[in-house]
């Protein structure tokens, strides 16, 4: 159980797929002007990160090893996981068009968000069994979340702040987003203690 | 080899068919995006986007067949909120950007053609056949519809002047000269 | 009488500079030799004009009728004629004109019947109609017409009337004044209003240094209505704004975007109540009102000012010194600089400071936000002027309302005791009117689309009458040409689809079809050869050969559209379904044509 609990913690803190990884980082930059739609876009990736880690995992274990065609990886990843973001969309906008409205343009932006291929290749290359690759997968949606928002938030302030004119905009992002960075490097501190 | 195109196929087949079914079972009529455009267009209605009217210009936005900065009465600020909305980058206007106007009849040199009536979107002129024609000025969008079809060139468009009811506070000016 | 005193938030202690204008009694100021009144002085509809130039008035004679529920009537102070109803700069910061009635007093200052009336003895739906028709507005500054807020909410019962006496601005002291020489007036005015209301309890909240004041109105109080309770409030700025005395007197606080009365509670000044009981009991409409001329000036003292009264003759009452700068409207923490002293007295003057760069040192430079929160202490309204600052600089309106601007009643406190000197409140007044242009604009848009829609609508709709009253001529033609032909019925030509349009009319250039259109070309260039034609023959404005009758009605439409009276709008919403009997609408009186 404590194995499980620090796989979760560690993708969302530690190995955080954003901030130490540095996967992730078109809609990281892309989508955290706003603190509302930072939400929705954290929404959106957090379900279909979750399920397409799932969906890998089964594809990669029943379909690719049975017949050797490791190296198809990538490519049934990448297909598997630009059906399921369709599916997902037409579902919520015919369910619940309210969530579509929110998550709306996010989730189309979800099938090149190199987070959601990344992480199902980390869960191969690190052998995690379907549990753990679930837990993986959404311990980084999760992490990838939370430093969204985080980010949206100061983004939000920074708007107001007396930047220097050539720094406005994506450039004094990226330097947020360093510093931001350096402070997740603190998190590898609780290792010591797994 | 075989496998690998085997199990390609197959999954294309899967996936496909998965989505294609999906596409007919969840189908929703309507755009919602589409009104969510249109709340952001101004609703002059004046065709500068080349588009019949701010509809027809939001369906094409939707549909990514308009770029967002083909609006000058949006001005900079209906770009920037279209490019909010839709996270695209912000681009600079197309045509260049004027001043709120309105649309004024010379009223000594109106001969009560209609044409003017006939061309304005939002029925903002009143008269009739050989009587004067007047523009109500509050529901004038000033999209300039109006000029072009009069045969006695009697409207001209004039900037809104500031009056008391829409004076604005301004932003507050730091003065550099005293700072140093 | 021990009274439990409760506290607001915050609030600030700025030095209250009063004593030096409370030496020498109210004086009346000269009738001047012109008068300016605006006709929009209170918040709510502007007034339209009742009187022409040429016209004589009396003094107390309607020249602006209220306009809406909302609104109040204006008068004229004196008696004497109507120079011109024209557009006059205006006692607001912007220094943009509004539209005035210019009086030339004639010296009689003869008064119109004034018909004192016992409010006992009427509806109290016929009293608040008094009070707007004699122009009652709050006089605490903001100028809302009172007759609107003395309607009783119809769920609570009203509790308490609080009566503002605190006047916590520094160097005022108009209300202070009026209190100490005119206590029984105010007494016998609350009785009206408590009537009104039907409230249980009265508080009169007046600051405690203003010991004077309350020593008159208790004496007032004791002799004629012992039940009102005179309380003196602690001497804190902004005690005197109506939600913090509201709070200090009975511990309601009123929530945001909720009116008082929703809890039971309404707030009157003591001036607008003076000014009620002389409207009702001795039939005079507010034609003056008390002013504070004070700051750098030789002479400082209240004086009762004439509305309309140019800001530069009164001035020149208190004698302003040589290194006076500007002046200022209202006190120094919530007022503005008048940005012309031509600018008449309204009812919302209640203090003219002369500034000096002295008295008002130029504030130091503006310096970065440190976010030490000095404001968000002295904030009455507990809001966070900080982060509304960040936002407004940054033009994040919406932001700012989630942050509850419209709750900040541009106090100053936040500006005064700001460490790095930021103009808070211009940022909050900023951000407000971006806002309200925003909603106007935003307004307006709708109301755009719902006529272009509508407007297609009937497009369709005439398209489809067309086409089935041509599918019907061409029934009829066919069985026409299937029976013999019979030269006396020949199917009616129902190509015009304008309905009432005079035949054979040389500039008709409305729809019709097919083989009309070389007559149409040939109409249009005989328009336009007439349209040079006149313009050559240069007719001013085609008005001079017009009854004196119609030149009055001309002149008074032309004033109403300068007000931009809201009836046009309402004109507008006939105008789609006049437009839609095939332009059959008549044009405005004002731009009738006499050839």
């Amino acid at each position: 159980m404590t194995h499980y609990i620090f796989l979760l913690v560690g993708a969302v803190l530690v190995n955080n797929v954003v901030l130490v990884k540095i996967l992730g980082l078109c809609p990281f930059m892309g989508v955290s002007r706003k603190l509302e739609t930072a939400f929705g876009m954290g929404a959106a990736t957090t379900f279909v990160l979750t399920v397409a880690t799932g969906a890998s995992y089964i594809i990669d274990r029943y379909l690719l090893l049975p017949f050797g065609l490791e190296y198809l990886r990538t490519l049934s990843f990448i297909v598997t996981i630009a059906a399921i973001v369709q599916l997902t969309e037409m579902v919520i906008q015919k369910t619940s068009p309210l969530l579509h409205q929110v998550l709306g343009i996010y989730l189309p932006l979800i099938t090149t968000n190199c987070a959601v291929l990344g992480v199902p290749l980390l869960n191969i290359a690190n052998r995690h069994d379907f549990v753990e690759s679930l837990l993986f997968g959404a311990g980084s949606a999760i992490g990838f979340s939370f430093v969204l928002v985080l980010f949206a938030g100061i983004r939000e302030r920074v708007e107001g702040a007396d930047v220097p004119p050539h720094f406005r905009g994506a450039a004094i992002a990226m330097v947020t987003a360093g510093l931001m960075s350096l402070a997740f490097m603190g998190f590898a501190g609780l290792d010591r203690y797994q | 080899m075989i496998s690998a195109l085997a199990i390609m196929a197959l999954g294309a087949v899967v996936l496909g068919a998965a989505l294609g079914y999906a596409s007919i079972r969840f189908r929703v009529e309507g755009d919602p995006l589409v009104e969510k455009i249109e709340a952001i267009l101004p609703q002059t209605q004046c065709g500068q986007c080349g588009y019949p009217g701010c509809k027809p210009y939001a369906a094409a936005i939707s549909a990514g067949e308009a770029d967002i900065n083909l609006c000058p009465p949006g001005g900079m600020d209906g770009v920037r909120k279209l490019a909010d909305l839709l996270g695209r980058e912000v681009k600079p206007l197309e045509a260049e950007e004027k001043p709120k106007q309105i649309a004024i009849i010379d009223e000594q040199t109106c001969i009560g053609c209609t044409l003017c009536i006939q061309a304005c979107p939002v029925d903002a002129i009143v008269g009739a056949a050989k009587q004067m024609h007047t523009i109500i000025e509050p529901l004038c969008t000033g999209c300039e519809l109006c000029v072009k079809p009069c045969p006695v060139e009697c409207i001209s468009m004039q900037p809104i002047a500031e009056n008391i009811d829409n004076w604005k506070w301004k932003y507050p000016v730091f003065e550099i000269k005293r700072a140093a | 009488m021990l009274a439990k005193l409760f506290r607001f938030k915050g609030g600030v202690k700025p030095q209250t500079n009063k004593a030096i204008s409370v030496h020498e009694p109210i004086g009346r100021a000269p009738l001047p030799a012109r008068l300016f009144v605006p006709l929009h002085q209170s918040i709510g509809g502007a007034p339209n004009p009742l009187v022409q130039a040429g016209d004589s008035v009396l003094k107390g004679q309607l020249i602006g009728a209220a306009d809406a529920w909302v609104s109040a009537a204006v008068h004229a102070p004196t008696s004497g004629r109507v120079l011109a109803v024209e557009e006059h700069v205006a006692a607001h910061p912007s220094g943009l004109p509004t539209l005035c009635v210019v009086i030339e007093p004639d010296g009689r200052d003869e008064w119109i019947e004034r018909r004192p009336v016992d409010h006992h003895s009427l509806p109290p739906e016929r009293v608040r109609e008094l009070l707007r028709d004699a122009g009652v507005v709050g006089l605490g500054g903001a100028a809302f017409p009172s007759h609107a807020k003395l309607t009783p909410a119809r769920a609570v019962a009203m509790e308490h009337l609080v009566i503002n006496g605190a006047e916590c601005e520094p160097f005022m002291t108009c209300d202070d004044m009026l209190m100490r020489e005119r206590a029984d007036e105010i007494v016998r005015g609350i009785a009206i209003f408590r009537e009104l209301l039907s409230a249980r309890e009265v508080l009169i909240g007046i600051e405690d240094n203003k010991q004077e004041a309350i020593a008159a109105m208790q004496e007032a109080v004791l002799r004629l209505a012992p039940d009102y309770r005179v309380v003196a409030v602690p001497t804190r700025y902004p005690a005197g704004g109506a939600k913090q005395l509201i709070r200090v007197l009975t511990g309601k606080e009123v929530p945001a975007s909720r009116r008082s009365t929703e809890l039971g509670v309404q707030c009157f000044n003591v001036a607008t109540v003076y000014t009620a009981y002389r409207a009702l009991a001795c039939g005079e409409p507010v034609l003056s009102r008390i002013v504070t001329l004070t700051g750098n000036v030789e002479r400082p003292r209240n004086w009762e000012v004439w509305l309309g009264t140019p800001m530069r003759e009164v001035v020149a009452l208190a004698r302003p010194r040589a290194d006076s700068s500007s002046f200022l409207m209202g006190g120094p923490m919530m007022g503005f600089e008048i940005p012309d002293l031509d600018a008449p007295v309204v009812k919302a003057t209640n203090c003219i400071i002369a500034a000096s760069p002295a008295l008002f040192p130029p504030p130091p430079p503006e310096m970065p936000c440190i976010r030490c929160g000095a404001c968000a202490e002295a904030c009455p309204h507990e809001l966070q002027p900080f982060e509304l600052y960040w936002f407004a600089r940054a033009r994040n309106f919406g932001k700012t309302q989630e942050y509850y601007i419209f709750d900040c009643i541009e106090c100053g406190c936040c500006s005064y005791v700001c460490p790095s000197h930021i103009p808070l409140v211009q940022y909050f007044r900023f951000a407000k009117s971006e806002i309200w242009a925003r909603e106007r604009e935003k307004q307006a848009a709708d109301a755009a689309k719902e006529r272009f829609e509508l407007r297609n609508a009937r497009a369709e709709r005439e398209q489809a009458e067309k086409a089935e009253r041509l599918a019907r001529a061409a029934s009829a033609k066919a069985s026409e040409k299937r029976a013999p032909p019979d030269p006396g019925n020949k199917p009616a030509p129902e190509s015009a689809p304008a309905v009432d349009q005079p035949p054979a009319a040389a500039g008709e250039v409305a729809m019709t079809a097919g083989d009309a259109e070389a007559i149409r070309k040939a109409a249009i260039a005989a328009a336009i050869e007439r349209a040079r034609s006149q313009r050559e023959s240069a007719q001013p404005r085609n008005t001079d050969r017009l009854s004196a009758g119609q030149q009055r009605e001309i002149a008074a439409v032309e004033a109403r559209r300068a007000a931009r009276s809201t009836a046009a709008t309402a004109a507008a919403s006939g105008t789609a379904a006049a437009t839609d009997s095939g332009g059959a609408a008549v044009p405005p009186a004002g731009s009738r044509r006499d050839d």
